[in-house]
């Protein structure tokens, strides 16, 4: 006969819960405009239905002007940017100046496809570099490669595939860029369970990198 | 040369009492039993010449080369052990290989001048291994980074130049090139001057019949690198025999 596990209390629940591996379910957004790029993301980091971050920083950066912005595994995202971190600092020391937005994405795509089958990670790296400016990379879960204008992911973007389409234009201003991605990874929070706390973004340009954090209570409510 | 013969230049892992390796100089001299070959930077590209010896009546055109492609944004151009030299070559290769695989964009000049002239330099440090018994130019072209031109030398330093000669003529390349006016010069009208340093250098009543070899890498060529085409080195060579006056008179050995 099959046997049926019950949860017997609120602490088998919670048990339970941690031995699930820790994810960002995450929204995450990179997005062009003229001269830099604004990057945001949400905080939460969930281990099942449990919260266990709830002031995550999924802004990691990989070099000065140069961001990853992980989704995913909270320890195989960790892992690769920590790796590609390393390339990049060994790289640029032997060049003599800073790497380019497009190294750092090769790298990630580099790990995420040779190690596809026992990662899970979804990556977009974006930054501002001296040859190509601004520039997006998403490294979706097959570890393909592809620059985009502006590129969203997580599980929150599914919600924002609609309100990115109709609301972005190319060379926007940094306010005209600003209040479209902190919408947008609002709006996100407001839909998508796995993600939600603050809203963490930063603007990168030639003077360097900006980072801002927008707290729970200010999160516009789209419910009303 | 003292202290040959005195045991201090069997192997590079040895000092001579004054501070010298041997071994490493014994491979500089094979350099310079090598017949010519000069690199020169201009406005807007790279040249390399190189002055090869015709070793048989019988060797098909094109089968000695001298020169090398490292990807296709990076020229080459060796004198000395012509084996060592394509074993430089091809490391150099590898390495750009490996560059762009990992970062996708092709390796910077420097970058593998700095990574070649390591590889160079871990050869002067193992008695068992003999050091490179050849100097290798790079050049390269591009929007970004203009011309570049580089040396590598069998003791593993490297420097960059405007322009460079190795070989048995080095000295008096050297003079020729210097009387050039490099930052002005256009690669179209420096073919002509590269085939004339060569013919200059070349002893006729003393070395063996000669080719002359030239590649470059510039502006004309999409910043690839590639063989000179055979017309503009047909014009350079009837330019260089037309303006060369034959040095063997002031030649001390001929008299």
């Amino acid at each position: 006969m099959e046997t049926v596990e019950l949860y017997n209390s609120q602490e088998q629940i919670v048990l339970d819960d941690l031995s699930e591996p820790v994810k960002t379910g995450t929204t995450i957004m990179a997005v062009q405009y003229k001269g830099g790029i604004v990057i945001g993301a949400d905080s939460r980091t969930t281990s099942g239905a449990l919260i266990v971050n709830r002031v995550t920083d999924k802004l990691t950066p990989v070099a000065d002007k140069i961001f990853s912005l992980r989704s995913g595994s909270a320890a195989d995202t960790q892992e690769i940017a920590a790796i590609v971190r390393y390339y990049l600092n060994i790289l640029s020391t032997e060049q003599g100046k800073p790497p380019t937005v497009k190294m750092a994405a090769n790298l990630f795509r580099q790990f995420c496809y040779v190690y596809k089958n026992y990662l899970l990670a979804s990556i977009i790296c974006a930054g501002y570099d001296e040859t190509d400016g601004p520039s997006i990379y998403s490294i979706p879960l097959g570890g393909a490669i592809i620059k985009q204008p502006y590129a969203i992911g997580g599980s929150g973007s599914t919600y924002l595939y609609g309100y990115c389409d109709a609301n972005f234009k190319e060379d926007m201003t940094k306010e005209e860029c600003v209040s479209f991605v902190t919408n947008a990874v609002g709006l996100a929070i407001a839909r998508d369970g796995s993600s939600g706390g603050i809203i963490r973004y930063a603007i990168i340009d030639s003077d360097g990198v900006e980072r801002h954090t927008i707290y729970g209570d200010q999160v516009k409510n789209y419910f009303k | 040369m003292s202290g040959i013969g005195t045991g201090y230049d069997v192997t590079p892992t040895t000092y001579s009492p004054e501070g010298r390796i041997f071994q490493v100089e014994y491979a500089a001299r094979s350099v310079e039993n090598s017949s010519t070959a000069i690199g020169i930077r201009v406005s807007d590209g790279v040249i390399f010449g190189v002055e090869k010896k015709i070793i048989s009546k019988m060797l098909v055109k094109g089968s000695n080369r001298r020169v090398g492609s490292v990807g296709d944004h990076i020229g080459a151009s060796i004198a000395g052990l012509t084996a060592d030299g394509r074993r430089i070559i091809k490391q150099a290769n590898s390495e750009a290989k490996s560059y762009k695989d990992l970062t996708s964009e092709a390796i910077p000049l420097n970058v593998l001048v700095d990574r070649i002239s390591s590889f160079v330099q871990m050869h002067t440090l193992y008695a068992s291994i003999r050091p490179f018994g050849c100097a290798v130019m790079f050049g390269s072209y591009n929007e970004k980074d203009g011309a570049q031109l580089f040396l590598v030398e069998p003791s593993g330093v490297s420097f960059g130049y405007y322009g460079c000669a190795i070989g048995k003529a080095k000295q008096s390349a050297k003079t020729e090139i210097e009387k050039l006016n490099l930052s002005e010069l256009t690669c179209r009208e420096a073919i002509k001057q590269v085939a004339k340093i060569i013919y200059t250098i070349h002893d006729e009543s003393k070395d063996k019949e000669m080719e002359l070899e030239m590649s470059w890498i510039c502006k004309e060529s999409g910043g690839k690198h590639e063989l000179v085409p055979d017309d503009l080195i047909a014009e350079a060579e009837q330019f260089a025999k037309d303006n060369t006056v034959s040095t063997n008179i002031l030649n001390f050995d001929n008299i």
